[in-house]
C-alpha cells in the first residue's frame, strides 16, 4: 500500500525582470515528477545540486505550492488526500503525519529550549497530556540512543551526531506516517555519520518507517534505501530497486554519477571517471533529453525528442532511448 | 623511483595554540611532515583534527588568536636557498613571496580567494604581476593561457567575467588557475572539492592530478574524505586531535592500517558495494569539542576499542618519525618490542 504517490508534480519558479516585474522565463525546478513510496519503504531521491530533489521534498511538505500535479498522501489506512491544492488550514491537521529530519543539526534546534521540550513540542502542539508526554519522551530518548538525563540539557551541550539524534526523536514523536529526511548525515563527520546511518536502519526495522531520503551521497544511499530515484535538471531519469540501480544502471547519467564517486580503494583509481561538461541550466534546459550534451551515448534522436520514463525491467524505470541498448549495459 | 631524499618543504614538531575566552586550546602537537616534488601528501581526519590549522600555520595565516608555540617549517631545506618560514614575520614582503609565490593555496570555497568586485582576469593579472611582472599585456595573455590550462571553456571571454557569473565548478577552476599564477613549486589544497557535486569533484580532482604530475608540484591535499585520499594521495597522514597518528604510503594505509582510529575510520566509510540495509562499523562517541579533549593519555583513548588500561589513558605514545610508515600507538610499540 502506498503512503505517498506523487503524480505529474511540477514546480516552476518565474524569473522576473525589468521594472514591470514581468515574467522573463521559468526555472523548471521540478518537472512532471512521478513516484510512489510504499508503507515501510525508504525511497532515496538523489542528484546533484540544482536537480530539484529538495524542491520535490518541499512540495511534499507543502512548504511550497506545486505548480501542477498531485501529491496523494495516505494519513491513515484507507484514506487518501491530495495535498497539492490544500490551504494552510486544511493542511494543519495533516502535518503531524509527515515529519522532517533536517540537514544541519546546529541550525535546526532552538538553542534556548531544553532537549526534552524540543522533542515534546510536537506533542504539546497536538494536545497530548503532560503525563503521557513524559512517558513518550523517555521512550523516544531510548529509541534514538540518548540518555534520559539529556532531557534537561540544552542543545549546545551535544555534538553534531547527538543533535541529529535529538532531531530524529522530535521527528518520531507523533508516530508519523512518512519521514522526509533532507541530507540528514551530510553535515556529520564520517565516524558519526556511520552511527546515524545505523540508527536510521534500526528505526526502519523497529518502527517500519516510510521515508523519503533526499541525498547526494550515493554511498550513504546504498546503505539506507530500498529504492532509488535519480533526478537530473528537474526530472526523474531513473528509478529502481537499490541493488539493481547500482549493479545495472539503465541511464547514462546514473552511470556517470556512480563512476564519479571516489572509491575508498587506491587500487581502483582508473575506475573513477568524470563526465564532460556541466549540469544544464534548469531555466534553459537543452532540447530533447537534458543530459544529451554530456552523454557519451547520445544519438540524433536524443537532441530532439524527450524520452519518457518507462519500465525497462521489472520495477526498473529509465528515461533513455538506449536504456536496453547493449552499449549502455556493457 | 621518486627521489624521497630531498623534500621541498619540511615541517618539524610544529605546535599551535589558540587563545579563547574559555582557555587555551592546543590545536597542533608535534606535527612533522615532508612535501616532495611530484608527490601528493594526503592529510585526512575529522573535524577538529588540525588538518587545516597545519596548512594555515605553514603559510603563517593563522587567525589572530592563534600562535605557533614550537617547531619549524622550512622551505628548500638543505639547499643554499633554505628559508625558515616560522622565523619570518607573518606579514611583509618575505612571507608574501612564499605565500602565493612558491606555495600556492586552494581553498574549499573558491569565493574565499576571489573578490566579487574584480573580474577573473584582473585578479589573475594581479597575482601574475605580483611575483614576476611581465607587463600588462603579457600578464593578460598568461591569465587566458592559465584559464585554458585549467579547462575553462572560452577563456578569452571568461577572463572578463566576474566570479559570481561562474558556476561552482568553474570558480574552483579559477581558484586553481589563481594558485598556479606564480608558478608555485608547492600547492596546498584545503578540501578543494568538498563544496562541489560528485561529477564536478571528479573533474577537479582529475585536473589537480594532471597539473601536479605535469609540473612536478608537491601537493598537500587536505580532506575528510577517504575516497579522495584513495584516489589522489601517494602518502597519507592521518590526523586526530592535533596529531599525526599514522603515516603510510596510500596502498599500505588502506591494506594494512596500523592505528585503531585509521582502521575504524576506513570501516565507517559508506560502501558502494554494500548490501541493502547493511550496517556500518562505528566508532563510539564523537570527536571531543576543543574544550573537552582528554587531558592526559593518547588523544584517542576514550573512543579506542583496543585501549590498554593504565597505559593509553596515562601516557602519550611517541609520534610517528617523519618519513617513516608507522602509527603513534602503544599497541604497535609493544608489537615491535
Amino acid at each position: 500500500m502506498n503512503v505517498l504517490e506523487v503524480r505529474g508534480l511540477s514546480k516552476h519558479f518565474p524569473i522576473v525582470a525589468g521594472m514591470m516585474r514581468r515574467e522573463a522565463g521559468r526555472v523548471r525546478a521540478a518537472d512532471d515528477v512521478n513516484f510512489a513510496i510504499k508503507s515501510g519503504e525508504t525511497l532515496a531521491l538523489v542528484g546533484e545540486s540544482g536537480c530539484g530533489k529538495t524542491t520535490v521534498a518541499r512540495c511534499i511538505l507543502r512548504a511550497l505550492r506545486p505548480t501542477s500535479g498531485e501529491i496523494r498522501f495516505s494519513p491513515e489506512d484507507g484514506r487518501v488526500v491530495d495535498l497539492a491544492p490544500l490551504s494552510r488550514s486544511q493542511l494543519r491537521p495533516l502535518r503531524r503525519h509527515i515529519q522532517l529530519i533536517f540537514q544541519d543539526p546546529y541550525a535546526s534546534l532552538n538553542p534556548r529550549m531544553m532537549v526534552g521540550d524540543i522533542i515534546t513540542e510536537p506533542l504539546v502542539v497536538n494536545g497530548v497530556p503532560a503525563a503521557e508526554r513524559q512517558v513518550r519522551l523517555l521512550e523516544l530518548l531510548d529509541l534514538v540512543g540518548l540518555p534520559a538525563a539529556a532531557r534537561t540539557r540544552f542543545p549546545h551541550a551535544f555534538s553534531g551526531g547527538q543533535r541529529q539524534r535529538i532531531g530524529i526523536a522530535r521527528a518520531l514523536a507523533l508516530n508519523p506516517r512518512l519521514i522526509v529526511a533532507d541530507e540528514p548525515v551530510s553535515a556529520l563527520d564520517v565516524s558519526v555519520q556511520a552511527q546515524i546511518i545505523n540508527l536510521l536502519l534500526d528505526l526502519q526495522d523497529r518502527l517500519g518507517l516510510s521515508m523519503l531520503f533526499v541525498a547526494h551521497d550515493l554511498g550513504v544511499v546504498r546503505h539506507v534505501s530500498d529504492r532509488v530515484a535519480v533526478m537530473y535538471v528537474g526530472r526523474i531519469v531513473e528509478v529502481a530497486p537499490t541493488i539493481d540501480l547500482y549493479a545495472t544502471p539503465r541511464h547514462p547519467y546514473t552511470r556517470a554519477l556512480l563512476a564519479a564517486v571516489p572509491k575508498a580503494d587506491p587500487e581502483a583509481r582508473d575506475a573513477v571517471t568524470a563526465p564532460r561538461g556541466e549540469v544544464a541550466d534548469p531555466a534553459n534546459p537543452p532540447p530533447g533529453c537534458a543530459f544529451h550534451p554530456r552523454c557519451p551515448f547520445a544519438i540524433d534522436r536524443c537532441r530532439v525528442d524527450r524520452p519518457e520514463l518507462v519500465e525497462v525491467a521489472p520495477g526498473h524505470l529509465s528515461s533513455c532511448f538506449r536504456a536496453s541498448d547493449s552499449a549502455l549495459l556493457a | 623511483m621518486v627521489d624521497r631524499a630531498k623534500p621541498i618543504v619540511s615541517v618539524r614538531e610544529l605546535a599551535v595554540e589558540f587563545h579563547q575566552h574559555t582557555g587555551t586550546v592546543r590545536a597542533l602537537e608535534a606535527v612533522s611532515l615532508d612535501l616532495y616534488p611530484g608527490r601528493v601528501l594526503g592529510v585526512v581526519g575529522e573535524s577538529g583534527c588540525g588538518k587545516s590549522v597545519t596548512a594555515r600555520a605553514m603559510l603563517r595565516i593563522l587567525d589572530r588568536n592563534g600562535a605557533i608555540t614550537a617547531g619549524r617549517v622550512t622551505l628548500d631545506p638543505g639547499t643554499p636557498e633554505e628559508q625558515e618560514l616560522t622565523a619570518l614575520p607573518s606579514e611583509g614582503r618575505a612571507i608574501r613571496a612564499v605565500r602565493g609565490g612558491r606555495i600556492g593555496l586552494i581553498f574549499q570555497e573558491p569565493m574565499a580567494a576571489l573578490s566579487m568586485q574584480y573580474t577573473v582576469g584582473n585578479q589573475m593579472m594581479e597575482a601574475i604581476r605580483a611575483h614576476r611582472d611581465p607587463g600588462k599585456d603579457a600578464a593578460r595573455k598568461r591569465a587566458i593561457a592559465l584559464l585554458h590550462e585549467v579547462g575553462i571553456p572560452r577563456p578569452e571571454t571568461r577572463v572578463d567575467a566576474y566570479p559570481f557569473q561562474l558556476s561552482g565548478g568553474l570558480r574552483q577552476r579559477v581558484g586553481i588557475a589563481l594558485a598556479l599564477a606564480a608558478e608555485p613549486d608547492v600547492l596546498i589544497a584545503d578540501e578543494p572539492t568538498t563544496a562541489l557535486d560528485v561529477t564536478t569533484q571528479a573533474q577537479i580532482l582529475a585536473l589537480l592530478r594532471r597539473l601536479q604530475r605535469d609540473k612536478r608540484i608537491a601537493l598537500m591535499l587536505i580532506t575528510h574524505d577517504m575516497g579522495v585520499i584513495a584516489q589522489m594521495a601517494d602518502d597519507v597522514a592521518v590526523m586526530y586531535l592535533g596529531r599525526i597518528i599514522e603515516f603510510a604510503p596510500v596502498r599500505e594505509l588502506f591494506r594494512f592500517p596500523r592505528h585503531p582510529y585509521t582502521r575504524a575510520l576506513l570501516r565507517s566509510v559508506p560502501d558502494l558495494d554494500a548490501t541493502p540495509r547493511q550496517r556500518l562499523a562505528t566508532i563510539g562517541g564523537a570527536v571531543p569539542q576543543p574544550g573537552s579533549r582528554p587531558p592526559i593519555g593518547c588523544p584517542f583513548h576514550p573512543r579506542c576499542p583496543e585501549i590498554i588500561q593504565g597505559r593509553c589513558d596515562v601516557a602519550i605514545p611517541a609520534p610517528v618519525p617523519p618519513g617513516e610508515a608507522g602509527a603513534s600507538c602503544f599497541r604497535l610499540e609493544d608489537a615491535v618490542a
